[in-house]
């Protein structure tokens, strides 16, 4: 019991992770982008060729390849997005042009690193098996929440305390608002972009290294899960992609336990079903307002 | 679920457009200048079988080189990639049998899509020879024109886990398996029976689907149960990151494997997890026999690593090369289906081969386990 607690939480971070990222984009941009499976994607294989091609150490590897993430994430914000801002059909087409983007995105990856499935090298990460209570975890587990949990936090704490942070908030309220305040909107959209698609790089990272298997087409099943995440945490907001993450982890992994992998998304998506009845806006989203 | 739907047409494309381009870059034999059979291999180029798609073509290449060099029938192959699903696999045939107008088709790599592409085969009368498919129904009971190479599960499982117990003395086993795909199911189902018949105690069984990653929930509860062996019945993706994963949650127990573990993939992206995992095989490596010697040597200067599935699928070439002997040269689709039939006690690389009535493969079958990161025959 306490085990399984234990294997939603790690699996629930990884979602988390992933979802914050991908809600960061919505509420800003009220976009969709279908390309963050990608860049979770080609971080994991950036973080790879580094340590297994480059022999790089994984603590170089892992900061490398978040910072690969964030800036795949600015290319993509400025070829699928930036040219279609202003129009009057923006949301549907940047859907579309994120969609085509994943699709290049993943032929890149299938070009270069061929369609096997690819994994770490043995002894990246030191196998050390931890005992927390009748529980064990390995050391590699409880980093890979202790990481997600920490990057979530320095988000929300970006969000909510900088300058920057501020600005990306305004324009989520209001384009034109904060531009008649000031603010360099384009600039604002790039970064939270870049910040977007470094945390759904770091997630990417950390799922390769969790789970040992790293393809072209990896990003697909987690995309599906992330966009349930944010949905059941209200689109938009954070705080409640990173529950809503932790939650979908939790039923997950005891759906799997107790009725078997067969129901593991048949469950996942009747609880949407059913928050989406009750609540249509989500566990955490608000009725008007909206944050990013 | 929109999102998927959209996914699927730039995919498809992709695909279809990365398989024509594989068609024209990659014919293995130039047609010979005398005619001959123009055979068609649909096997697993892309997907999760991938990994056994890449070995069965090194082994059709070395064969078709072989059997042309030593003069007689002349034998050229059409690969195309069946991206280890049904609906790839079924596009595949068509192509074959309209279009190229093969005289006999092998594959396709899983029993998955050999269950949905073969009947097209069947009923259009062109001899298909599987090379990989183990399930033991949905496969040569289709019809008369399909036929295997590749012994069932239920003619290699048992005895592997006799040979296990042996050396191991378990009485009490976890069991996992993949509930979403024919061949891995099937092998769960004879695994089953095997352990009821020796004794074995289940004392837990979970499921995974062929796209899951994570399997720290069925592992958990398997081993919370302290069982004193763990059975696995995956393809090869899929048990090294389940034997990986298994590894990290601290199980030091002994693992036994199904078929899909046959593959030097499994090892290499298992690693050190892998070590001492034992697998039933249909393929004996350290064979002494002509054959075999002469398979182990071809595949090293095509500088491929052997395993059963190359050995399984050169075996197919040198069945087709001898059905086509035994109906004195003649390469029409009902020439060599009638020359199967008359295959018997050829001597392979998996050793003496013939068919049973009802068309599976008859040879004998061994047992291996890990050791230092290679494949060992256990005596």
């Amino acid at each position: 019991m306490g085990q399984q607690v234990l294997n939603g939480i790690f699996l629930g971070s990884i979602y988390a992770l992933f979802a914050v990222g991908y809600t960061l984009v919505f509420g800003v941009l009220d976009i969709l982008n279908l390309a963050h499976q990608a860049v979770f994607m080609l971080a994991a294989f950036v973080a790879l060729a580094l340590v297994a091609d480059a022999h790089l150490p994984l603590w170089v590897a892992l900061p490398a390849a978040v910072l690969a993430g964030g800036l795949i994430g600015i290319v993509l914000e400025r070829i699928a997005f930036r040219p279609l801002r202003g129009r009057s059909d923006s949301n549907i087409s940047g859907l579309i042009s994120s969609l085509a983007m994943a699709t290049v995105f993943e032929a890149i990856a299938l070009e270069i690193f061929g369609p096997d499935t690819s994994r770490f090298p043995q002894g990246t990460f030191p196998d050390r098996v931890v005992r927390l209570g009748g529980a064990t975890a390995s050391l590699l587990q409880l980093c890979i929440v202790g990481i997600s949990v920490l990057l979530m936090a320095l988000l929300t704490l970006l969000l909510g305390r900088t300058r920057l942070g501020r600005q990306i908030r305004a324009v989520a309220e209001s384009p034109r608002a904060a531009r008649i305040l000031g603010v360099n909107v384009d600039r604002a959209i790039a970064f939270a972009f870049f910040l977007s698609s470094a945390l759904g790089g770091a997630a990417g990272v950390l799922f390769g290294l969790a789970f040992n298997s790293i393809s072209p087409d990896v990003g697909r099943g987690v995309e599906l899960k992330g966009l349930a995440v944010i949905i059941l945490g209200g689109m938009g907001s954070v705080p409640g992609a990173v529950m809503a993450g932790f939650a979908l982890g939790l039923v997950e992994v005891f759906t799997v336990a107790r009725l078997g992998s067969s129901f593991r998304d048949v469950v996942s998506f009747a609880v949407l079903f059913l928050v989406l009845i009750a609540r249509p806006r989500g566990l955490f989203g608000r009725a008007a307002a909206r944050e990013a | 679920m929109s999102v998927a739907r959209r996914w699927s047409l730039p995919l498809l494309l992709l695909l279809v457009s990365a398989a024509c381009k594989k068609e024209e870059a990659q014919p293995v034999a130039a047609s010979p200048a005398g005619g001959g059979a123009v055979i068609g291999a649909a096997l697993s180029l892309t997907g999760p079988a991938a990994v056994y798609g890449a070995q069965q073509r090194a082994g059709i290449q070395a064969a078709v080189e072989e059997v042309n060099a030593r003069g007689g029938a002349k034998l050229s192959v059409i690969v195309e990639d069946d991206a280890s699903t049904k609906e790839q696999g079924i596009t595949v045939f068509q192509k074959f049998i309209n279009r190229d107008k093969v005289s006999a088709i092998i594959g396709p790599t899983l029993s998955n899509t050999a269950s949905a592409a073969d009947p097209l085969a069947q009923a259009a009368q062109v001899p298909v020879l599987a090379i990989s498919n183990t399930a033991a129904t949905g496969i040569t009971d289709i019809g008369n024109y399909i036929w295997r190479d590749s012994l069932m599960e239920a003619q290699v499982i048992p005895g592997a886990f006799k040979k296990a117990q042996e050396k191991l003395h378990f009485k009490t086993a976890g069991v996992l398996y993949g509930n979403d795909d024919v061949f891995t199911k099937a092998g769960y189902d004879v695994m089953q029976k095997a352990l009821q018949d020796l004794g074995v105690k289940v004392l837990g069984t979970q499921t995974f689907a062929k796209p899951d990653r994570d399997y720290n929930a069925q592992l958990t509860e398997l081993t919370a149960a302290k069982p004193d062996v763990l059975v696995v019945s995956a393809l090869a993706d899929n048990a090294a990151a389940i034997v990986s994963q298994a590894r990290q949650r601290g199980w030091t127990g002994p693992i036994l494997g199904g078929n899909g573990f046959n593959s030097p993939a499994f090892i290499k992206n298992a690693g050190a997890a892998a070590e001492g995992v034992m697998v039933g095989t249909s393929w004996n490596s350290s064979s002494q026999e002509p054959a075999n010697q002469k398979f182990l040597a071809n595949l090293k200067k095509a500088g491929v690593n052997p395993d059963q599935f190359s050995a399984q699928a050169y075996t197919g070439v040198l069945i087709l090369a001898e059905a086509i002997q035994q109906s004195g040269g003649k390469t029409g689709r009902a020439d060599i289906e009638a020359g199967l039939g008359k295959v018997k006690d050829l001597d392979t690389p998996l050793g003496k081969f013939s068919f049973t009535p009802s068309r599976d493969a008859q040879h004998e079958p061994s047992v291996q386990q890990v050791k230092d990161g290679k494949f060992q025959i256990v005596q």
